[in-house]
């Protein structure tokens, strides 16, 4: 039977939450502010939090220097593309993991997420030369490759972790029906655990719409999201802390929006299966 | 329906993305930094001239940009038709024979005009590898009007022990003003620059002819200690984390009475959109040791150069000779005004009494960078050119590296000695494995 909080407990762990919520939320916000004011107050100390001359400067700026469109579809290519591919992979490889498990399959799981444990920049140069030789340098399809590639891994183990909880006697009463391999996967066991592949996909775009070393390093002009358009307004020498914060906020305009939408998705994802 | 609808939607944002039709397509990669944005944003001009001709630009930090195009060349990866790179790089890269010579920009492009130094760090066995786009030394800006509350006058050629007492009368802490701000941020390009200008101008040396390290000589020591010292009686708290940016943001505050740094830095600390404190700047040479008659000037330059192998050589020497060219100079002063134009490249530029007008900083600049000396950084001897880096391919990491104890040194974390003492274990290990030292 679930405890029922006190009144007065409740209101302190709505405070916490809202305190704790803010407080993640606080750089974001700063940063959406900051891209409202000039390059002067930017850096004003001590700061001002609300009271200064707003401005859509930075905006009309970024707008004029960059193209924010082709940037945002080499994006949505490059994430939707790798979950896509990814996806593709990952539910037959956990599906075999889950329902037919041999003794190496614990082994198999450690060593794909042993993958992770490399540093990126490890592997850089011989994926540079492969990309290079392949004519894959600054192209969608060799990002969008790498992208399946890096997240693949973290696919697998999620959806792995999601088809345990499904009981197996299922599938076997689809099998003892009639169905085949495919129907079982598409009619079967997709439906049963849709919420748990919703979760992994819109964790997989996030990933790959947030990831800055490949698709950094990989691309110079036609293939470069997102990223490499937020990383063209730092600058070593010169403050354009509120042109960064411009283009820092048309960058995770679209992704946020995405999450909002799709959070219910998401969190009733992440606390299916073995995170629970 | 709708699907067709939206096919039909992405085919056009992509139609629109594009870049306009044209026989070449020269991608350009390029450093962030407002010289650089104007060419960015002045650069249509070209394209009317040269109407096969369609740029694509690459912007980047400077070392996300030096990361990458080091990448790319040295794996001929061919991703840029044009770089933009250091004078750093240059000499090395053109030892290596990755960058194509730049002998022949046109007739009227007057490559005699540049700056002897400038040209100079970018010729290797008597060819130019790099057109300068704009060149920068280091100068000491100061604020006025706290000298003068405090009785003070800054010197023509100031030595670095006037320096050290102004700053310490200056500092008033109550008031959040400190007397001077410099680099403290670990990194060859960073804190190691304004370091080893410093050493320099005290007598000390990266390396003596026979490529030993020399930071366990006395002239290495005397350099950090004063630093150091200066520092905590002078400085901003947690200096040991601020790089040109964070001093910048500390002198247009108010918050420094002096700051040693780019003299780059003279046209935003001036700009009253920006400065709290533009109407008040002096600016100077940059200080020299006790009876040394070595400023620690560096000199630095941002250059446009084309990667060996190119396939679109022609286009890139077109852009590279309108990109660095007087022509350039004069309609960014017509769009922006004289005090815009990148500096620090041709001496014509200072000749002209309108850029002497618009430009305070500009007779001070044109001194500190006749002042640096890359063929003899330091007052003895060295096997090597530079000035704020040594001009081997290793001193990135060995500099990087060097800078951290300096660093750690400066945070309190170490003394002194112990930082010197690292810094000369690991760089004589990397000059040995290197082959410099046999």
């Amino acid at each position: 039977m679930a405890r029922t909080l006190t009144p007065k407990r409740k209101v302190a762990f709505t405070v916490l939450a809202w305190v704790l919520g803010l407080l993640i939320f606080f750089p974001i916000l700063w940063t959406v502010l900051t891209s409202f004011k000039t390059e002067g107050e930017a850096i004003a100390n001590p700061p001002s939090f609300l009271f200064f001359d707003w401005t859509l400067e930075n905006y009309t700026e970024v707008q004029e220097r960059s193209n924010y469109l082709r940037h945002v579809i080499n994006s949505v290519v490059i994430s939707f593309g790798s979950t896509a591919i990814g996806l593709l992979i990952a539910v037959p490889a956990a599906w075999a993991m889950a329902f037919s498990p041999t003794k190496r399959t614990k082994g198999i799981l450690m060593w794909m997420l042993s993958t992770k444990m490399l540093p990126a920049v490890g592997v850089m140069m011989p994926i540079y030369l492969i990309f290079r030789d392949l004519g894959l340098l600054d192209t969608l399809l060799g990002l969008t490759i790498v992208m399946t590639m890096v997240n693949l891994p973290i696919m697998v183990w999620m959806l792995y972790t999601y088809f345990k909880e499904i009981p197996g006697d299922i599938l076997e009463a689809a099998r003892m029906d009639g169905a085949q391999l495919g129907q079982e996967i598409l009619y079967v066991l997709a439906p049963m655990a849709v919420p748990g592949i919703a979760s992994t996909c819109l964790l997989n775009i996030i990933l790959a719409w947030n990831e800055a070393f490949w698709t950094l390093n990989l691309t110079a002009a036609d293939a470069a999201p997102l990223t490499a358009f937020i990383a063209s307004y730092s600058s070593p020498e010169g403050l354009f802390w509120a042109k960064l914060s411009a283009a820092s906020t048309m960058a995770i305009a679209p992704i946020l929006i995405l999450g909002w939408f799709s959070q219910r998705q998401l969190v009733r994802g992440l606390t299916f299966g073995a995170v629970k | 329906m709708k699907l067709s609808r939206l096919l039909l939607g992405t085919c056009a944002a992509v139609a629109l993305t594009a870049p306009a039709l044209a026989d070449t397509t020269l991608t350009i990669a390029t450093v962030n930094n407002g010289d650089m944005i104007r060419m960015q944003k002045l650069s249509g001009d070209f394209e009317a001239k040269n109407p096969g001709i369609a740029l694509e630009w690459v912007t980047m930090e400077e070392n996300t940009l030096r990361q990458k195009v080091t990448t790319d060349i040295a794996t001929k990866g061919g991703q840029y038709d044009v770089m933009t790179i250091g004078n750093y790089e240059v000499r090395i890269w053109a030892k290596q024979g990755w960058l194509l010579p730049l002998d022949d920009l046109g007739d009227d492009y007057d490559a005699d005009d540049i700056m002897p130094a400038i040209r100079q760090g970018l010729t290797y066995e008597g060819t130019l590898y790099a057109a300068p786009f704009y060149g920068e030394s280091s100068m000491l800006m100061y604020r006025t009007d706290l000298f003068e509350k405090a009785g003070l006058t800054m010197p023509d050629d100031p030595t670095w022990s006037f320096i050290g007492e102004a700053a310490r009368k200056i500092t008033d802490t109550n008031d959040g003003v400190y007397g001077i701000c410099l680099r403290g941020k670990a990194g060859w390009g960073e804190n190691m620059a304004f370091i080893t200008t410093l050493a320099n101008s005290m007598g000390a040396r990266w390396f003596d002819m026979d490529w030993h390290p020399q930071f366990d000589q006395p002239e290495w020591k005397a350099a950090l200690q004063y630093y150091v010292d200066l520092m905590e009686d002078a400085g901003p708290p947690g200096a040991s984390t601020n790089g040109f940016n964070e001093n910048l943001a500390l002198f247009q505050s108010g918050k420094c009475g002096m700051w040693i740094d780019a003299t780059v830095a003279a046209s935003f600390v001036t700009n009253p959109a920006e400065s709290k404190v533009a109407e008040d700047v002096g600016f100077a040479l940059t200080p020299h040791g006790e009876g040394i008659d070595k400023h620690g000037s560096w000199l630095w330059t941002w250059n446009l150069g084309i990667p060996a192998g190119s396939e679109k050589v022609d286009a890139a020497k077109a852009f590279i000779a309108w990109a660095t060219s007087k022509a350039y100079t004069e309609m960014v002063a017509e769009k922006d005004g004289w005090a815009n134009v990148p500096p620090g490249t041709r001496t014509s530029l200072y000749e002209n009494p309108k850029y002497q007008e618009a430009a305070a900083f500009a007779d001070v600049t044109l001194k500190a960078i006749n002042a640096a000396d890359p063929e003899n950084p330091a007052v003895e001897p060295v096997p090597y050119v530079g000035g704020q880096w040594v001009g081997i391919p290793e001193f990135q990491g060995i500099g990087t590296a060097v800078g951290q104890q300096f660093s750690a040194a400066l945070a309190g974390n170490i003394t002194v000695d112990q930082a010197l003492q690292n810094a000369q274990r690991f760089t004589e290990r990397e000059m040995t494995k290197g082959g410099y030292i046999q």
